[in-house]
C-alpha cells in the first residue's frame, strides 16, 4: 500500500482575509463591545492566533435584541415576503460566489478538512438559503394556516461542529418566515459567521435583521434570558439545551433544541458489507465525529461481526489524518484542547470499564489538538462510551443476534436523533426504521444532509425539526396552541 | 314510599381496571346546589406511577394497530358515548349547574368531537408528512409518529366536551394517555372511563385519575416515563411548574384554545425521515 503515497495537495490560504480584529454586527455595522473585551480564535491544527473576537456582554446584547426588534417593527415584519425572499436569494448567490473563501475560513478556524468544507458545509449553507428564500412568499401554503405569522426576535445560538452550516439552518427559515435574529457563533468557531455579516451587507440586507453577537456561554446566557426574544434556537449539547429549556419555563419564549445524540448504525448480516464498511467510516469518522447524529454505536449482527471489523479496521488504516488544509486528509484536528480532552476522558473509561481499544498505526502532528481514529469493542451497553456522547471519533461496538435485540439495544438510550441501518432486504430496513426511536434514519447510507430534509430529534435529542416544510414551523405561530 | 337510589361508587381507571386509590383516599365533590354527590378517589403519587406502567406497556400495541383500526375505535367511543348519553346528563346538570338542553348540547359536541377525531386517524401522514425532493439520488419521506405516553389535564368545563376534546387527540395519533380529570368536576371524566371499557380500545390506552392536580403536578412533571402534557386546564402558576420539572427528560408540552385541530394531534406525533439510495 505504501508504494503510492498521497503527495501533500494543499489548499492555499491567501483567499482567506482574515482581519486581525473583529466587532460585534449590531444594526449593520460593525461595532466594539461596549466594555471593549474581546478574546482570540485559534486555528486548532497549529495553535496559531486567527483573530481577536469582541466579547459581548449584557449590554451588546441588549443593543443586538433592539436592533433587532426595530428591523422587526419597522422594515422586516412590513416588507412584501417576496422581497424579503429576494434578499435570501441574494445572500445565497454571494454565499456560492465567495464558497472557497468561506471554505478555507471555516477549515482554518474549526480544523475540518478542507473538503469537507469546501463540498459539504459551504455548498449545504448556501443551498439553505437558496431554498428558503423560496419558501419567504408562500408561507400560506406551507400547511400552518392561511395566515402564519411571523414570532418576532429570534435568539439563536450555534455550535462549533459546522459553523457556517448551522448558522444557515438557523437564520434561513428564521428569516424566511419574517423574523429577524440575534445569532451567538460557539466561541472557537467565530469566523465564518463574522464572514457572513460582510455578506448581508453586500446583500444590502436591512439594519438589524441580522446581527452576530461573539462571546461564550455567558454571552448565550444572556441572549436567552434577553426579555425582549420570542424565540430560542439553540443546537448543541443536551445539557445546555435543557439548561435553556429550564431558564425560559416560566417566560413568554418558545424554543427548538437540537441536542445530543447516540446513533445506532446497524448492520445486518444480509447486508453488502464493503458498503456498510464505509457507512460506518462516514457515520463515525466525518467531522471528526463532532456530529450530533454521529453513528457512535455500531451495532453488528454477530455472525458478520468479524467480517465487518477486520474490513473496518483496515479501512481505518487507510484514513489520512493530519493538516486540514490538505485536500486528501479524511480526518482533522479536533475542535479545541476542551473537546480533546473530553474525547480522551470519556475514551479512557471505556478503557477502564474493560473495553478494547483500538487505532491505526498512525503520527499525529506536535502541535494542534489531535485524536486517532478509533474504535472500541467488547463494549456493553452500560459502558459510559456506549451511553455518552462522545462527540469524536470514537467508535463503540456491540453485537447483537436476533433483529430485535438490535432494536432493543438501539432504542436503549435517552437519546434519539439519527439511526442507521444496513442491509439488502427492503422490508427489513422498512420494519427496522418504523422500530428505531429517532428523528432522521439512514438506510443503506448516513449522514446525508439536505435544506428540504426536516432534522431533529426523539426523546432527549431535543424539539422540534429543522429543514423542509416541517422547520418552517417552529419560526411561524401555531393555530391551536397558546403561546406561553 | 320512592325507591332508593343505587349510587354509584367513583373509582379510578387504570390499565383497563377500576381501582380505588392505593392510598384509600377520597374527597367529596358537592354539586352546584352544595349537595353531596359522591366520594371520588384522591389520587396518590403510587396510582399515577401504576399508570405510567399501564400506559406505557399499552402504548406500543396501539401505536401499532392500523390507524384504520384506531379510528374505528375512536367512532366506537362515539357510538358508546351516544348510548350512554343519559346517564352523563344528570353528572353535568347536577356538577355545572347547567340546563339540560345545555347538558344535552355539550355532550352531542363531545360525540361529534370523537367522530371528528376518529376521521383524522388515517390521514395524518397525508397532511403532516412528505417526500422530499433532496438533491441527489435518494428516496427520502418524513411522517409522523406517536409520541409515547401524554398526560392529559383538560379544563374543568365544560367536563365532558373539554375532557373528549383533549382526550381524542391524544389517542388519535397513537399514545397513551394519563387523564388527569379536573378536581371540582370530574364526575364525567370517571365515566368515560366506562365508555372506554366498552369501546374495544386496549387495557392502558387511557388512564384516569381523580384527586388534586396540586399534589400530582410535581411527579407529572417530574416522571421520566410520560413524553407529553398538554396542560390546557392548569393555572399559570401550574404551568411554570410542569414545564420546569419536564425538562429533566425534554416533555413536549403544550397548552391549546378552546378548538378541535389537527394541530392538536400532531403536537403529540414525533416526525420521523428516512432516507434511502436509489440505484441498481
Amino acid at each position: 500500500m505504501s508504494d503510492f503515497e498521497y503527495a501533500s495537495a494543499p489548499e492555499s490560504r491567501a483567499i482567506a482575509n482574515i482581519a486581525s480584529n473583529y466587532g460585534l454586527f449590531i444594526g449593520g455595522k460593525f461595532v466594539q463591545p461596549k466594555k471593549g473585551k474581546s478574546f482570540n480564535t485559534i486555528n486548532p491544527a497549529t495553535e496559531e492566533v486567527l483573530s481577536k473576537i469582541g466579547y459581548a456582554d449584557k449590554s451588546d446584547i441588549d443593543a443586538a435584541v433592539k436592533s433587532a426588534r426595530s428591523a422587526y417593527l419597522k422594515v422586516w415584519s412590513k416588507m412584501p415576503a417576496k422581497e424579503r425572499g429576494k434578499y435570501l436569494y441574494r445572500i445565497a448567490r454571494i454565499m456560492q460566489e465567495r464558497a472557497r473563501e468561506f471554505a478555507v475560513v471555516e477549515t482554518l478556524d474549526n480544523g475540518k478538512p478542507i473538503r469537507e468544507s469546501r463540498d459539504t458545509d459551504i455548498p449545504l449553507a448556501a443551498a439553505h438559503f437558496f431554498y428558503h428564500a423560496g419558501w419567504a412568499d408562500k408561507l400560506e401554503f406551507a400547511g400552518f394556516g392561511s395566515k402564519p405569522k411571523s414570532l418576532g426576535v429570534v435568539g439563536q445560538v450555534i455550535p462549533w461542529n459546522f459553523p457556517l452550516l448551522m448558522l444557515a439552518w438557523k437564520i434561513a427559515p428564521a428569516l424566511a418566515a419574517g423574523n429577524t435574529v440575534v445569532l451567538k457563533p460557539a466561541e472557537t468557531t467565530p469566523l465564518t459567521a463574522l464572514l457572513f455579516a460582510e455578506v448581508c451587507q453586500q446583500a444590502g440586507l436591512p439594519e438589524g435583521v441580522v446581527n452576530i453577537v461573539t462571546g461564550d456561554g455567558v454571552t448565550g446566557a444572556a441572549l436567552v434570558n434577553h426579555p425582549d426574544i420570542n424565540k430560542i434556537a439553540f443546537t448543541g449539547s443536551t445539557e445546555v439545551g435543557k439548561s435553556i429549556a429550564r431558564a425560559i419555563s416560566g417566560s413568554k419564549k418558545t424554543a427548538t433544541l437540537e441536542l445530543g445524540g447516540k446513533a445506532a448504525n446497524i448492520v445486518f448480516d444480509d447486508a453488502a458489507i464493503d458498503e456498510a464498511v464505509e457507512g460506518i467510516v462516514n457515520g463515525i469518522f466525518f467531522n471528526q465525529g463532532h456530529v450530533c447524529c454521529a453513528g457512535s454505536r455500531l451495532i453488528l449482527q454477530e455472525n458478520v461481526a468479524d467480517e465487518v471489523l477486520d474490513k473496518l479496521k483496515k479501512r481505518m488504516s487507510l484514513i489520512r489524518v493530519g493538516d486540514p488544509m490538505d485536500k486528501n486528509t479524511d480526518l482533522g484536528a479536533i475542535n479545541s484542547k476542551e473537546q480533546l480532552n473530553k474525547i480522551n476522558e470519556i475514551s479512557n473509561a471505556g478503557d477502564k470499564e474493560g473495553a478494547n481499544r483500538w487505532s491505526p498505526e498512525l503520527k499525529l502532528p506536535s502541535k494542534g489538538f489531535w485524536f486517532p481514529p478509533t474504535i472500541f469493542t467488547g463494549v456493553t451497553q452500560s459502558h459510559r462510551i456506549a451511553r455518552e456522547e462522545i462527540f469524536g471519533p470514537v467508535l463503540s461496538v456491540l453485537t447483537f443476534r436476533t433483529p430485535a435485540e438490535a432494536i432493543e439495544k438501539a432504542n436503549n438510550t435517552m437519546y434519539g436523533l439519527s439511526a442507521g441501518i444496513w442491509s439488502d432486504k427492503g422490508s427489513k430496513v422498512l420494519w427496522a426504521a418504523k422500530q428505531l426511536n429517532a428523528g432522521v434514519i439512514w438506510s443503506n447510507t448516513f449522514n446525508k444532509f439536505d435544506p428540504a430534509s426536516p432534522f431533529g430529534g426523539y426523546k432527549e435529542s431535543g424539539w422540534g425539526r429543522e429543514g423542509g416544510r416541517h422547520g418552517l414551523s417552529g419560526y411561524l405561530t401555531a393555530e391551536a396552541k397558546v403561546n406561553k | 314510599m320512592s325507591r332508593i337510589d343505587v349510587n354509584k361508587t367513583y373509582k379510578l381507571f387504570i390499565g383497563g381496571a377500576f381501582p380505588r386509590s392505593e392510598s384509600g383516599r377520597v374527597y367529596e365533590i358537592k354539586g352546584a346546589d352544595k349537595k353531596f354527590i359522591a366520594n371520588p378517589a384522591l389520587a396518590s403519587r403510587k396510582d399515577l406511577r401504576d399508570a405510567v406502567v399501564a400506559a406505557k406497556s399499552a402504548q406500543p400495541g396501539w401505536a401499532n394497530a392500523t390507524a384504520f383500526n384506531r379510528g374505528q375505535v375512536l367512532y366506537r367511543m362515539a357510538e358508546m358515548l351516544e348510548g350512554r348519553s343519559e346517564q352523563f346528563i344528570n353528572e353535568i346538570i347536577s356538577l355545572e349547574g347547567v340546563t339540560k338542553k345545555a347538558a344535552q348540547l355539550q355532550i352531542s359536541e363531545a360525540i361529534d368531537c370523537l367522530v371528528w377525531y376518529s376521521g383524522w386517524c388515517d390521514k395524518l401522514s397525508s397532511i403532516s408528512g412528505s417526500q422530499n425532493q433532496v438533491s441527489g439520488p435518494f428516496y427520502n419521506f418524513t411522517t409522523p409518529e406517536s409520541l409515547g405516553v401524554v398526560a392529559v389535564f383538560a379544563e374543568a368545563k365544560p367536563s365532558l366536551l373539554a375532557t373528549v376534546r383533549a382526550l381524542a387527540p391524544v389517542l388519535a395519533g397513537g399514545n397513551s394517555a394519563i387523564l388527569i380529570a379536573s378536581e371540582n368536576f370530574p364526575l364525567p371524566a370517571i365515566s368515560l372511563g366506562e365508555v372506554i371499557a366498552t369501546s374495544d380500545l386496549p387495557g392502558g390506552v387511557v388512564n384516569i385519575l381523580t384527586g388534586k392536580a396540586s399534589e400530582l403536578i410535581p411527579w407529572v412533571g417530574s416522571h421520566m416515563e410520560i413524553d407529553g402534557i398538554d396542560l390546557t386546564g392548569v393555572s399559570k402558576k401550574q404551568e411554570e411548574e410542569l414545564r420546569l420539572a419536564g425538562v429533566d427528560n425534554l416533555k413536549r408540552i403544550f397548552r391549546f384554545s378552546n378548538t378541535d385541530h389537527p394541530e392538536r394531534i400532531l403536537s403529540f406525533m414525533e416526525q420521523k425521515t428516512i432516507w434511502h439510495p436509489i440505484g441498481i
